[in-house]
Parts: C-alpha cells; sequence; structure tokens
C-alpha cells in the first residue's frame, strides 16, 4: 500500500503542476495560453435581445427575412471594432447581439436597429388624416399614381449609391439617386409641390439636422433623376449613407432585453469576488487547522490543490465566468470541505475506538464515502435543473454560470477530499507521527 | 449522555413555528416583490460624483415624471433605480435631467425587461422549481429505500426541506416589505442551492441513524436518534460554517449585486443544518412514539 500511495501521490503532484502551469499566469497560461473568459457582466458590454416584427412577411419568406436581418446587424456592427461580438438568431423571431467591453451610446445603440427607410410626406390639408405632426405642421405620405396605384415615395427607390460629399457653407450633403419607378413618382410628387416643403420621416419621427429641427426642404424645381438632403450631422450622415445603400433591415426590430453593463463596473466585480474567495479560503483554512490540526492542514492543502483545478478547469473546457459563476465557484469552496469534514469526523470516531491511524484513515474514508456520494447527488439534480432553466430564458448567463461552476466546484472536492487528502494523510502511515493520533484527531479526550 | 437533543424536541417545533408563522403572516401581507426580470421594466445603476442623498434623488426623479420609483443606494453615491420600460429616448432625456440636477453621472449598469420576456422568465422559474421539486422527492424515495420506513423517513426529509425554503423565502417577504427588496433569478437560483443543502444535511443525518439502528439493538429509538445527532452535530455545524465563511465573504466584499442569492444562502444554510438536526429527527421520533405500542417496531 505506501508504495502504491507514492505512486498516486507523484501522480497528484503531477496533475497539480500541470494545473497550475494552465492556470498562472492569469492571462494567459503556460500551458494552454488562455486567460479566464468573463461574462458580460465581470467585462462590461452589451446583451441585447431583438425581436422582429414580421406580420408583414408570408410564412416562407420569415427564415430568409431573420437571416438577412443577421447579416446587415453584423455588417453594422463589424466596423465598431468589438472583438469577440456574438450575433446569432433565437427561436423564430429573435436575434441576440453581445458585444463584450464595449460601451456604446444610447444613439449608437439606437442605430444599431434602425431599418433605415426615409419616407417622403408632404403637407396634410385641415381635413386629412396625418400621419406625422411636428412645428413644422401636420404631414401626410407624399404619394402619385403610377400605373393606377397608389404609391408612397420612401427611399426604397434609392439606387444603392448614395453618397456624401461637401456642400455650400461646409454643409454636407446626402446624394442619392431614384430607380425608374422612384424617378416617376419624385416626377409627379415634386411638380406638384413647387415652392412647398417636402418633409423626410424615419419611423414615427422627422428626420433631424445637425440643428435638432426637422429637416424639410422646400421643392424649388422638379426631381427626376437625382436628390440632395442637406442639414445632417456628419455623424448622422455617414451612418446614414451607408444604411441606405446596402444595410437597409427587411424589417423592425424591437428590444425585449437590454442590458448594459460599463467595463468598469465588470473589473469591479472581479476584484471583489477575488478579494471575498481569497478572504474566505484563509478563514476556512483557519478554521480546519484550529479544528482539525495536522488533518486540517493537509485538507488546507488540498483546498489549494481543489482551487488550481477548478480554474485550469475553467480555462480549459472554457467556461465563461459571471458574477453568479464566481458565487457558484466560492460557494462550492465551503462545500468542498464538506467531504474533507465527514472523513475527518469519521477517522476522529475509529482513532477513538482504539485504531490505529492507517486503519482510521481507511475506515474513515470508506464510511464515509456513501455519505459524501448521497449528499452531492442533490447538488447535482439542483445543478442540472438549474443548466436547463439557464438555456430555456432570455437571461441566461447568471444561472447557467452558476450551475455550471457550482457543478464543475462539487465534482472536483470529491475527487480532491478522496484522493488527494487520503493520499496526503497516507503518507504518514508508518511515521513516527502516526502514533500521535492526537495531532490528527483532537478533543479525543472528551467522550 | 451528553447532550440530549431528543428531550427538546418541542423547544424546537416551537422556535421553527414562531419563524415560519411571522414569515408567512408578512408573505399574507406583503408578499413578494417580483424584480424586473419576472415583472418586466427597467434597473439603472446610477454612480454620481457629487454628493448625493436618496431623498434629494427621489425628489429629483419625481420632478422628472418618475414618482413612486424604487431607489436602493448601493455604494457611496450610487443607487439603484427601479424604473418602467424606458425606451432609449427616455433614458436619455432623465439622465440629462438627473445631471442638470446633480452633476456628472456615470451610468454602470442599464437594463430593460420587456413584459414578453419576463412572462417567460417567470414561468420557466416555477417550471425549474417545479422539477426541482420532483426530482428531489425522487431522489429521496430512492435514498430511503434501505431505511426501515422509508415512507416516514421521505417524509421529515420533505418536512425540513419546506420548513427551509419557508423561512427563507418568509423572510424575503419581510426583506420586500420593509426595505424593498425584489426576488430575481439569483433568488430562484439561492433557493434551489438551498433545497439541495437542506436534503443533503439531512440524508447524512439520517443515514447515521440508519446505521446505529443496526449496530445498536438494545436502546430505544429515541436514545439511538439522539445519539446520532450528537456524532453528525459536529460535521453538521463544521460543513455549514465553512460555508457560511464564503457566503459572508460574498456578502462582505461583493455586495449589492449577489445580496439577494448571498442573503437567501446565509438564510436558508442556517435553516437547512436546523431543521436537520433539530426538525428532521425529532418528527421521526415523534412519529414514531405516535404508533408506539402498534408494534414493537423501531
Amino acid at each position: 500500500m505506501p508504495r502504491r500511495n507514492t505512486q498516486v501521490f507523484i501522480v497528484a503532484l503531477i496533475i497539480f503542476a500541470l494545473a497550475a502551469c494552465v492556470v498562472l499566469p492569469v492571462e494567459e497560461g503556460l500551458l494552454g495560453k488562455r486567460g479566464i473568459r468573463l461574462g458580460l457582466d465581470l467585462q462590461g458590454g452589451i446583451h441585447i435581445v431583438y425581436r422582429a416584427d414580421l406580420s408583414s412577411l408570408e410564412p416562407g419568406e420569415r427564415d430568409g427575412a431573420m437571416d438577412g436581418v443577421k447579416e446587415i446587424l453584423g455588417n453594422r456592427i463589424n466596423p465598431m471594432g468589438v472583438t469577440e461580438p456574438l450575433i446569432q438568431r433565437q427561436g423564430s423571431d429573435r436575434i441576440v447581439v453581445e458585444l463584450p467591453g464595449l460601451s456604446i451610446t444610447d444613439k449608437e445603440k439606437e442605430r444599431l436597429s434602425r431599418v433605415a427607410i426615409l419616407e417622403f410626406g408632404e403637407l396634410a390639408a385641415e381635413d386629412e388624416e396625418a400621419k406625422w405632426e411636428n412645428e413644422l405642421g401636420r404631414w401626410k405620405p407624399a404619394t402619385a399614381i403610377i400605373d393606377g396605384e397608389e404609391k408612397v415615395l420612401t427611399s426604397r427607390y434609392f439606387r444603392e449609391n448614395t453618397y456624401i460629399a461637401p456642400g455650400d457653407f461646409g454643409r454636407i450633403e446626402l446624394h442619392f439617386e431614384w430607380d425608374e419607378e422612384g424617378a416617376q413618382l419624385s416626377k409627379e410628387i415634386t411638380s406638384r409641390l413647387i415652392k412647398k416643403p417636402l418633409g423626410i420621416f424615419e419611423g414615427d419621427n422627422a428626420l433631424l439636422g445637425e440643428d435638432g429641427r426637422p429637416i424639410a426642404p422646400t421643392v424649388q424645381a422638379v426631381i427626376v433623376d437625382r436628390g440632395v438632403i442637406t442639414g445632417l450631422s456628419l455623424n448622422e450622415v455617414t451612418s446614414l449613407s451607408q444604411q441606405l445603400n446596402a444595410g437597409r433591415l427587411p424589417v423592425p426590430l424591437e428590444i425585449i432585453y437590454d442590458q448594459t453593463v460599463s467595463p468598469i463596473l465588470g473589473s469591479d466585480f472581479v476584484d471583489m469576488s477575488v478579494k471575498a474567495g481569497l478572504i474566505g479560503i484563509v478563514i476556512v483554512m483557519l478554521f480546519m487547522i484550529f479544528y482539525y490540526r495536522l488533518s486540517g492542514v493537509l485538507a488546507s492543502l488540498a483546498l489549494v490543490f481543489y482551487g488550481t483545478l477548478v480554474m485550469a478547469l475553467f480555462k480549459l473546457i472554457p467556461v465563461t465566468l459571471t458574477l453568479a459563476g464566481l458565487g457558484g465557484f466560492i460557494l462550492s469552496i465551503g462545500m468542498a470541505v464538506d467531504a474533507n469534514v465527514l472523513i475527518f469526523e469519521r477517522m476522529k470516531e475509529e482513532i477513538r475506538a482504539g485504531r490505529t491511524l492507517g486503519a482510521a484513515i481507511e475506515a474513515g474514508f470508506n464510511r464515509a464515502w456513501t455519505a459524501i456520494r448521497d449528499s452531492n447527488v442533490t447538488t447535482f439534480i439542483v445543478c442540472g435543473i438549474l443548466y436547463w432553466l439557464g438555456g430555456s430564458i432570455v437571461a441566461s448567463a447568471p444561472v447557467m454560470g452558476f450551475a455550471l461552476t457550482l457543478f464543475i466546484g462539487v465534482a472536483v472536492s470529491m475527487f480532491t477530499a478522496i484522493v488527494v487528502t487520503r493520499t496526503l494523510l497516507r503518507l504518514f502511515v508508518g511515521t513516527p507521527l502516526a502514533q500521535r493520533t492526537r495531532l490528527f484527531s483532537p478533543h479525543l479526550g472528551r467522550k | 449522555m451528553m447532550f440530549d437533543i431528543v428531550g427538546k424536541r418541542l423547544w424546537f417545533f416551537l422556535i421553527s413555528g414562531v419563524v415560519i408563522l411571522i414569515g408567512v403572516t408578512s408573505l399574507a401581507t406583503f408578499g413578494l416583490k417580483a424584480g424586473i426580470e419576472f415583472s418586466s421594466g427597467s434597473m439603472m445603476t446610477v454612480g454620481f460624483e457629487q454628493e448625493v442623498d436618496q431623498a434629494g434623488l427621489r425628489k429629483e426623479l419625481a420632478s422628472l415624471g418618475y414618482a413612486n420609483v424604487i431607489i436602493q443606494s448601493v455604494g457611496e453615491d450610487e443607487f439603484l433605480i427601479r424604473l418602467p420600460e424606458l425606451s432609449g429616448g427616455a433614458k436619455t432625456e432623465l439622465e440629462a435631467g438627473l445631471a442638470a440636477r446633480f452633476g456628472t453621472l456615470e451610468v454602470r449598469e442599464f437594463d430593460i425587461v420587456s413584459p414578453m420576456v419576463a412572462a417567460e422568465t417567470a414561468q420557466n422559474a416555477a417550471i425549474a422549481v417545479a422539477i426541482a421539486a420532483i426530482g428531489i422527492l425522487l431522489y429521496i424515495t430512492w435514498a430511503f429505500h434501505r431505511m426501515p420506513n422509508p415512507f416516514h423517513y421521505g417524509t421529515c426529509a420533505i418536512v425540513a426541506l419546506v420548513h427551509d425554503t419557508l423561512v427563507a423565502v418568509g423572510a424575503f417577504s419581510i426583506l420586500g416589505g420593509l426595505l424593498d427588496w425584489e426576488i430575481n433569478l439569483m433568488f430562484v437560483t439561492g433557493i434551489l442551492a438551498v433545497i439541495g443543502y437542506s436534503v443533503n444535511n439531512t440524508v447524512v443525518v439520517f443515514d447515521r441513524i440508519r446505521e446505529n439502528l443496526t449496530k445498536d439493538a438494545k436502546s430505544g429509538f429515541e436514545v439511538v436518534v439522539n445519539n446520532s445527532l450528537v456524532e453528525t452535530l459536529s460535521r453538521s455545524l463544521n460543513t455549514s460554517l465553512t460555508t457560511l465563511f464564503m457566503v459572508g465573504a460574498l456578502l462582505l466584499f461583493v455586495g449589492p449585486s449577489i445580496q439577494n442569492f448571498a442573503v437567501v444562502l446565509l438564510i436558508g444554510i442556517i435553516a437547512g443544518t436546523y431543521s436537520s438536526l433539530c426538525i428532521a429527527p425529532q418528527l421521526l421520533v415523534v412519529w414514531k412514539k405516535g404508533r408506539r405500542g402498534k408494534a414493537g417496531e423501531r
């Protein structure tokens, strides 16, 4: 037995050394070359879930439209320079967008999901129904009849060659060109609206200029082939021209879930969790050593082994750590000690019953095993259910993270308690120290 | 006998009864406050550079059209504000309004949950809790099938589990009524973890009772249960203590974001340790005593 134990001890040491090389240094381990992957709540970033309004489409067109939405969102996100953006379809009408480590303004967020369709409008008469109302008056869509059908003038008739050019007085101009049908419409409408304003709208609102006022140029001449929109800010005109050219969304999107965490807050969380974990571990170790003496020291060593192995697994699998996941890990440290406590208490009883240290160790481990196994089953059941729950809801990260880290933590704790602590304890069997059983199990005199 | 735990069972039942009664009364009066994850809305964590007090912030929010919002202080000049569902534009306006009154601010976290997502989350959380309950029941049936009286042991373990859940949920109802604490997904996660922990503790104690019943054929049931409790006492207390150390560290150093979760665990672990020692095995004894005379069973 002692010889086999030495072998197990060496294997355990090698595993520990390998795990340590994966974990350290934290940013990029010596082995595996990976840092710990942090969830959005820890590194900051944006998690948005959009729901597309597919009601205007035939059932057969919907799937294709969603793929289109996904591609266009990707095109809009790429220029932002996010390292690992995630754009993913979820269910039949949802799209998840995750932008880690990024903080964008509300304006940018709004632009991300804009449909990018401009509608043109004319002033409505007193008795006519208005679609838009603003400081310039009441507006209705500008329409004309082509081939016996009434059509609304929108940017759908733009050719995809919209461009920006500097205009008079340093103003920026957005140049566009009508396609064949658009040109007909535009000709009809502008010839009717000479010396009258032509409003430009996006969704429910007027397109606003740099000065914050609605853009509604007065028609000076009949517009047939091409037109110019002036007054927009440079920022606005740049994104708009891109979106008009290739990035128009086929359907409107609505935000149904949005979580935005500032990167500073995220890094605070990491620091605080590490602090909590370290202080907690030290207290647990002191307690174990105080209560179980030499056995406690060995359990503390096993705890270091445990922590290193779990961190190595987090890096290798890899597990995306969230705040809740860190909570699960920290909780599992407390639970990891449970197996050791069960064993040590058993050993204490065996020694009290007059056995030698060696016999007490074996009996302690064998008898405690059923209790360790049974008691961890409930935790595994709960982890499994939480993992399913996490997968079925939109705000999945915290619940799944917790389930995964707690599961890994408890599984590894069974291994370290049974293999590592036992191996360490066996090393003492046959040494002079083994005679002094009080070192391993204090409080013997009480009964 | 070193400690007579079993002999004090009436006291234990009384203590639990009072605690649960308070909790249930609070549940009936205040109920539980659902957070945005379950009831939809927006949540904003704002930090100010200048000194800002909660009353001033409440007044300013009211004047901006957000009366009766829930505000929690979560740090130095940092607040968590629970709002109705805000659109991007409304959020920008709100930020500008607050900045005009209190100076530079930083929105550290901002969440929006739509009613559709909230309903889905609440429904799935309820399903998860139901499945967990069934899973644990199946586990208990399996774990206790080798016990002398599986039905008794299983039922007592379930009573202990319900006891712990009621204590934790009741405590949150009180915290909700007094401090506006809301329940969220982390609360549900914590409750499920507590359920696992509670059963876990009871199993260890019952396991010892079973073992001692076969070893010690002479003593009466009450004595065997008491001996088993005394033997497992240090294990139960030590394991709970080490877990509480970690939960305490989470609560003290990580703070409000994980507060719900840590507090559920704190209360649940204490209740779970208590019930595994002072409720479940005592019920076993009471049940047995009630049946005494029918047969010489143990």
